[in-house]
């Protein structure tokens, strides 16, 4: 059996290839994630961003064959860890996977823990689920790792409940979690929305740091493009369901070209002036089920014409690595111009 | 024309709250708010910023008296209201009305959106018949862009954006003076928010109306107020209009929390956690609350009770230590 839990060199990719994926809805399965193709490497971030209801933390999950047991189902496509798919393993094998190679920080640091045990004993339960190690070598690893991602009097906390922890505190034991058996890939599914500012700074250089000296892939799940913009390499734009627009940081935040990316960055108050009317997109985004058959953004885009009912390639505009799914992304939008 | 006239107006506002407890604990208690004085002006957007635990929320609360001060005073244009009750209160909410943050609790769900937004004529406009009010939602929901399709729907087949437009709608309708806007956009996707802002603004000059703005979002602040109070551990440690307060900030606390501010662009990466401020998180107990935290302080703030003069118009700060002033 392939030992995925600590050499984290060995592995070349974690792939998602043309996944589908639906959701029960009062009844019906409903597509929500539609052929999404998305890799992570080591030493790459990539952040996925998207607004409530797009599909991302669904595709997060997926990542990691999670959410099956609420009813996600998988439609098409595949999950390939260096090129073998999730699908084909065995329950045992599967487990080594999650929280061995690949693990999760979620954003709940309040909910993630369980509140009837101490921090310690949650992280070596962690460490001896996939090292293998006696309880002294596991408790000394727990500190190592408590201390590894800054957390100060780290003895004292591993004899500590959750509730005597701030959020900020919290998420570093997460995080320590996640780090327990040495991952190549992380995937945060935001990983610093409930904490106060002045704590994500910190999460967010502890993540940054943890990630360049282990080589770790990772996967960024986010509404906020200030995340991405301080820790992702490449970006992933989805709207309703579809990746819509994807390339480096630079390339996305230099020229985001989708007109739901343009307008997404324009509307953000920290990129306009002060007291400007800030870029609106008109409508709702449409729920999983009441898609338009063509182009998903179609309804609401100031561009859309007839050949927008047709469905759109993720590639049917290019310019290198950086990809939109829009027919018209040449033609610009004032608008989705934030008033700078 | 007059100066504008300060409509509402706090001073020395303090609150406890006691923690601690249950069946056989001892509890103690906790100085959410401590002392804090702000003048809201006509047509004016002041912006009341803090972390979680600050207290800014508390303060806003007891500014519209849906909590009594332990002590200090508020005035609504010009009239004490801190211990008004019964019938007075409820007319003074006729001058003072709030928006809440989770446009998904804060609308009764049983309530139709025509009775919930009218809610506010039965008590302020008695005169007014049934149809006269259903007129009147109509009028304030467009206003807010929400179409008169709505009127006789229920919240739960409205988005989170909608509610908030709703929510807008029911605070307005008897046209307040002063709206107290508690993290209004904070539960809002990004897009969402961007409308909501919009909607605030507009209306803001449409009719004249002063908005107390609670808000742990920065950029947001920066975007819609006019004047800002920082708030640490339940005080207000700067105050000033919000260029000053931005571009100079003066107590170490809003450098930081400034510092810590998202940013916009892969460009602006830096590499230290950048915001001066020690990496801990705790809060003294006597002397200034953010001396454990603070890269400035010195041995005499741990006797400093920190406090900002009452003048309200000027850009000023509770340290022994400020950065900048020049």
């Amino acid at each position: 059996m392939a030992d995925y839990s600590s050499d984290a060199n060995r592995t070349q990719s974690l792939e998602l290839r043309e996944l589908s994926l639906s959701v029960p809805i009062s009844g019906e399965h409903v597509e929500a994630v539609s052929k999404v193709s998305l890799t992570l490497k080591p030493g790459r971030v990539l952040g996925l961003v998207g607004e409530s209801g797009c599909g991302k933390s669904l595709t997060a999950q997926a990542m990691l064959r999670l959410g099956e047991h609420q009813g996600v189902l998988r439609e098409g496509g595949d999950i390939l860890l260096d090129g073998k798919s999730l699908f084909s393993m065995h329950e045992e094998e599967l487990r080594r996977v999650r929280g061995g190679c690949v693990s999760m920080v979620f954003q709940e640091p309040m909910t993630a823990l369980n509140p009837v045990f101490s921090i310690g004993s949650q992280i070596t339960e962690v460490i001896r689920l996939h090292l293998d190690m006696n309880r002294n070598e596991a408790n000394a690893r727990a500190l190592k790792l408590l201390q590894d991602v800054g957390m100060q009097d780290a003895e004292a906390v591993l004899k500590q409940y959750p509730d005597a922890l701030s959020g900020g505190m919290r998420q570093r034991v997460l995080i320590a979690m996640a780090m327990a058996a040495d991952p190549a890939y992380i995937i945060a599914d935001e990983p610093t929305t409930a904490l106060d500012v002045s704590v994500q700074k910190r999460i967010i250089q502890l993540l940054r740091d943890l990630q360049r000296e282990r080589n770790l892939g990772m996967l960024l799940v986010t509404h906020d493009f200030g995340l991405v913009a301080e820790l992702a390499d490449d970006v992933a734009v989805m709207y309703a369901g579809q990746i819509v627009e994807s390339g480096s940081a630079e390339q996305i935040f230099n020229k985001p070209t989708h007109p739901y990316s343009r307008a997404l960055m324009g509307c953000r108050p920290e990129v306009s002036a002060p007291g400007a009317s800030l870029p609106v997109i008109a409508g709702q985004v449409p729920s999983p089920g009441s898609w338009p058959s063509g182009c998903h953004f179609a309804e609401r885009c100031p561009l859309a014409d007839s050949a927008c009912l047709k469905p759109v390639a993720i590639d049917a505009w290019s310019d290198g690595e950086h990809q939109a799914r829009c027919i018209h992304a040449e033609t610009k939008i004032p608008e989705f111009e934030a008033v700078a | 024309m007059t100066a504008p006239m300060n409509l509402l107006k706090a001073e020395g506002l303090s609150k406890s709250f006691r923690r601690g407890g249950g069946l056989w604990g001892s509890s103690s208690s906790h100085k959410a708010v401590d002392d804090v004085t702000f003048a809201l002006k006509e047509g004016e957007t002041l912006a009341i910023v803090g972390e979680s635990g600050s207290g800014k929320s508390t303060t806003a609360r007891m500014a519209m008296r849906l909590l009594d001060a332990d002590e200090g005073s508020v005035h609504l244009l010009g009239k004490e209201i801190t211990s008004a009750s019964g019938k007075a209160l409820r007319m003074l909410r006729k001058d003072i009305q709030m928006v809440f943050q989770d446009p998904f609790a804060s609308l009764n769900p049983r309530m139709r959106i025509v009775e919930t937004v009218g809610e506010g004529l039965r008590v302020h406009r008695p005169e007014m018949n049934r149809q006269q009010r259903r007129e009147k939602v109509t009028e304030t929901l467009a206003l807010c862009g929400i179409g008169d399709e709505a009127l006789d729907r229920y919240p739960h087949q409205f988005s989170g954006g909608q509610r908030q437009r709703i929510g807008i709608a029911r605070a307005l309708i008897v046209e307040p003076k002063v709206l107290v806007l508690d993290e209004p956009v904070s539960a809002l996707d990004v897009s969402v928010q961007a409308q909501i802002l919009n909607l605030l603004k507009k209306i803001q000059q449409e009719r004249n109306l002063s908005y107390l703005f609670i808000s742990h979002d920065l950029s947001v602040v920066r975007h819609v107020a006019d004047r800002v109070a920082v708030m640490f551990a339940g005080r207000v440690v700067e105050q000033g209009a919000i260029e000053e307060v931005f571009e100079a900030p003066q107590h170490p606390y809003t450098k930081m929390l400034l510092a810590a501010r998202p940013i916009a662009h892969p460009d602006q990466r830096t590499d230290n956690n950048g915001n001066g401020g020690l990496d801990r998180e705790s809060v003294a107990d006597s002397g200034c609350a953010f001396r454990l935290r603070c890269a400035f302080a010195q041995d005499d703030c741990t006797g400093f009770e920190a406090s900002i003069e009452s003048d309200e118009s000027a850009h000023s700060c509770a340290c022994l230590h400020p950065l900048d002033r020049s």
